[in-house]
């Protein structure tokens, strides 16, 4: 079976790799690049643990080929602080302590940050909603949906 | 598995004609790829739509209406006011399908075809008298939506046909359109029974009304006897009862530990008349 050479953008770096027909977007980042922020829960688009941003759009890694994504450009949680610094969702994970095992901590952070792109100001309903996608076994949820109403808050201005 | 990527849907019709084993279109992925990492269905061709030009555009057509290109996601139905404003719900239909993360790539072509009686997006668009453009090897045709599902998993397509647009008919005044869908929960899980109806005014008075049903049948249905039950009335309390009638009498529903038979039958009739006092209330709002 012949490899797909595939040309991309992640995390605003160009990369290259080839890959299987068959492997998925959440395999190509994991296995060909080495970001293995990105996790495999469940590999049919239930758990959210793989979440992405193809071309800005908050999509499962597992749900999308790697061949499909040929001169796109995807983020990733590995793009999300900076080299010494947390994004604000980051830093109020570790104060809400809205993980325990942290395996869905990466998509739920992805999932967050999208979220508060498209709407600054979400009410506690609308980030269940959005977050409908992302399972935890950990946490009960709770502590994850103060964590972003409070990093919303902060990017905001608005003293939490 | 060879993966494709034509440039038109014409080349994509003669890579599928030509194709010796299973073969399976690729737009938003989120059965395909499913289906693929189950083992279910590991195609010899996969044929990926989405290099296509014009698959991702939502256009208004000459005559007013909407061409939907068939790897627009959910989330860009949801995005574009002027289409919600139109078919408000066609659009409400589709954003019940899967998470945040699905609604970035599913399609409501890959929604149709996947042949699920309980597809959300499929009642909607009947109700809305949707129609699809499919390309074959040798010649194209259009056919309305409630002609594409043949049964669970199956549709009208032939080998070597895709289908290359959607098309949603001018809305016109005084119209409106909603879905229901009965769960057991809030969120993330597929329809017990759905329900679209699409509806114009004249006045108060119902000037012609479309019904549709999903999850309670091998395809989703278009109930003419619901329709006619509010046709020319003012969807007084008379009417609603003749629409929830006919609408469970249309059932023949599954009986399984989501919904018992008697259940879905009773719940296609509470939903029929719950989406036609939206539809209305849309409608004279419009
Ligand atoms: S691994 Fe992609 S949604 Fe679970
Ligand atoms: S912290 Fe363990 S699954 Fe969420």
């Amino acid at each position: 079976m012949s490899k797909i050479h595939v040309t991309t953008k992640v995390n605003g770096d160009t990369v290259e790799f080839l890959a299987d027909p068959r492997e998925t977007l959440l395999d190509c980042l994991r296995d060909r690049l080495g970001l293995t922020g990105s996790k495999e829960g469940c590999g049919t688009g239930d758990c959210g643990a793989c979440s992405v941003t193809l071309d800005g759009t908050l999509v499962c890694s597992c749900l999308v080929l790697g061949a499909e994504v040929q001169g796109r450009e995807i983020g990733t949680i590995e793009g999300m602080g900076g080299d010494d610094t947390l994004h604000p969702l980051q830093r109020k994970f570790i104060e809400h302590a809205a993980l325990q095992c942290g395996f869905c901590t990466p998509g739920f952070l992805v999932a967050g940050k999208a979220l508060l792109e498209k709407n600054p100001n979400p009410t506690e309903e609308e980030v269940r909603y959005w977050l409908a996608g992302n399972l935890c076994r950990c946490t009960g949820y709770d502590k994850i949906v103060r964590a972003v109403m409070d990093a919303a808050a902060e990017m905001r201005g608005e003293a939490a | 598995m060879q993966y494709h990527t034509p440039a038109s849907f014409e080349e994509a019709a003669a890579l599928a004609a030509g194709a010796k084993g299973t073969t399976r279109f690729l737009a938003g992925g989120t059965d395909v790829l499913v289906q693929l990492r189950a083992g279910m269905v590991i195609p010899d061709d996969l044929i990926d739509l989405k290099r296509i030009p014009g698959v991702s555009d939502i256009t208004r057509t000459d005559d007013g209406g909407w061409r939907i290109g068939v790897a627009v996601s959910g989330a860009q139905l949801g995005a574009h006011a002027e289409l919600v404003a139109d078919w408000p719900g066609v659009v409400e239909g589709m954003e019940l399908v899967g998470s945040t993360q699905v609604q970035g790539r599913a399609t409501l072509t890959g929604n149709l075809c996947n042949g699920s009686p309980a597809a959300d997006s499929v009642p909607g668009l009947v109700a809305a008298c949707a129609s699809v453009e499919i390309t074959g090897p040798d010649s194209s045709r259009t056919v309305a939506v409630q002609d594409v599902p043949q049964g669970p998993g199956k549709t009208c397509l032939k080998p070597g046909e895709v289908i290359s647009a959607l098309i949603l008919p001018p809305r016109g005044k005084n119209a409106g359109d909603a879905y229901l869908r009965f769960i057991p929960r809030t969120e993330m899980d597929i329809a017990v029974v759905g329900c679209a109806v699409s509806l114009r005014l004249d006045g108060d008075t119902i000037k012609e009304a479309r019904v549709s049903l999903g999850a309670v049948a091998p395809t989703v249905l278009l109930v003419d006897a619901a329709s006619e039950a509010i046709t020319g009335t003012t969807l007084d309390d008379a009417a609603l009862d003749a629409l929830a009638a006919a609408a469970s009498a249309a059932c023949n529903p599954i009986d399984d530990k989501r919904g018992t038979v008697a259940f879905r039958t009773e719940v296609a009739g509470v939903l029929a008349k719950r989406a036609a006092k939206i539809a209305y209330t849309r409608a004279k709002g419009a």
